[in-house]
């Protein structure tokens, strides 16, 4: 009388059990996929106009971050340096040891970046909050770097330069 | 062929537990706890007091995950100065906090939105934000939770703060 029960508990349990041993196996792939290869962004704001607008959905990958290898010239992804669950999306202006030009309303002066540290700057240089109001932001804050924009359909690919000539001198440049 | 049979079996054996165990294991690094070996004085008498053997400390990245940090808490910061490097510092001050430092180009500091003050427990031996500032919380990486080697250390690692090491209080005057 009693054995029917049991075995039927026990193959809804071995069930059960399987189904959580798939989803933290899937789940841990998942982690892994998106924190060492790339991750998917929707962008809202106006700062990166033209190259990026608001609701456009970004492909970020995560491999020129770990091998530290983020060049002048490349969007990237970075958590806010005043606000650690909040991401921005800039361009990068300068790397360590470059001297930028922190251009503001009333006067322009030059500034050397930092040890360890990056300048970014949005391509609506009008309409963004960046380096040029808080200052160069530590290497270790940002997580990616946007290689491909996958919405709208029609923009799809690659994204452009940066739309503003900057004149930015890098240490390694003699005048 | 008996035997490249069950050499095959072995070797899918192999692959299979290969893909479940290096994703599980790596996303546990990642969002749960690390281990590291402590490095230098500067946090003396604290960690590594003899300056001979080098304690291990268990990392937890489960209670950073919404960068939610004490003051006293023991953690582990990607350098602002070296984004391939992590120190291990403590929690002196938060957000809001006002900090008297010590040897810092400011006598006072008040630590900006979404950074932390952190100091090594052996002044004058570290290399924490008297030298290069507040840090983006969005740096932390873990917080030291316990001491797990050498076996005659093993301890929890409560949240302290040294004596007339804090932010200060800005008390009302008497009128």
């Amino acid at each position: 009388m009693f054995f029917p029960q049991v075995k039927m508990f026990r193959g809804l349990l071995g069930k059960t059990l399987g189904f959580v041993g798939y989803t933290i196996q899937y789940g841990c792939i998942a982690h892994c996929a998106f924190e060492y290869i790339g991750e998917f962004v929707v962008c809202s704001g106006p700062s990166m106009e033209p190259t990026i607008v608001s609701h456009d959905i970004v492909f970020s990958e995560r491999m020129s971050r770990h091998l530290c290898k983020i060049q002048k010239g490349d969007i990237v992804i970075a958590k806010s340096p005043y606000d650690p669950t909040m991401n921005i999306c800039k361009r990068v202006i300068g790397l360590e040891g470059d001297r930028v030009s922190t251009r503001s309303d009333i006067f322009s002066s030059h500034t050397y970046v930092p040890k360890g540290h990056v300048w970014l700057e949005g391509d609506n240089l009008r309409n963004s909050t960046d380096s040029r109001s808080y200052g160069p932001i530590p290497y270790g804050l940002i997580r990616g770097r946007v290689c491909l924009k996958l919405w709208p359909a029609h923009t799809f690919g690659t994204l452009g330069e940066n739309p503003n000539k900057q004149n930015v001198k890098s240490h390694k440049e003699s005048d | 062929m008996a035997q490249a049979r069950t050499s095959r079996r072995y070797l899918k054996a192999f692959v299979s537990g290969f893909f479940v165990a290096v994703p599980v294991t790596v996303t546990a690094l990642d969002r749960l706890a690390y281990v590291a070996r402590v490095e230098g004085a500067s946090m003396q008498p604290s960690l590594n007091p003899d300056g001979s053997d080098s304690d291990v400390v268990l990392l937890n990245r489960w209670s950073v995950r919404n960068s939610q940090v004490q003051r006293g808490d023991i953690v582990s910061v990607v350098s602002p100065r070296n984004p391939r490097q992590k120190i291990i510092k403590r929690v002196i001050g938060l957000e809001g906090d006002f900090i008297r430092t010590l040897g810092y180009k400011n006598r006072y500091v008040k630590v900006p939105d979404g950074h932390f003050w952190i100091e090594g427990d052996h002044h004058g031996h570290s290399l924490d934000s008297n030298s290069f500032g507040p840090v983006s919380v969005g740096l932390m990486h873990g917080r030291a939770s316990h001491i797990i080697w050498p076996p005659h250390r093993w301890q929890r690692i409560d949240p302290s703060l040294p004596p007339n090491r804090g932010p200060l209080e800005m008390g009302e005057d008497d009128d």
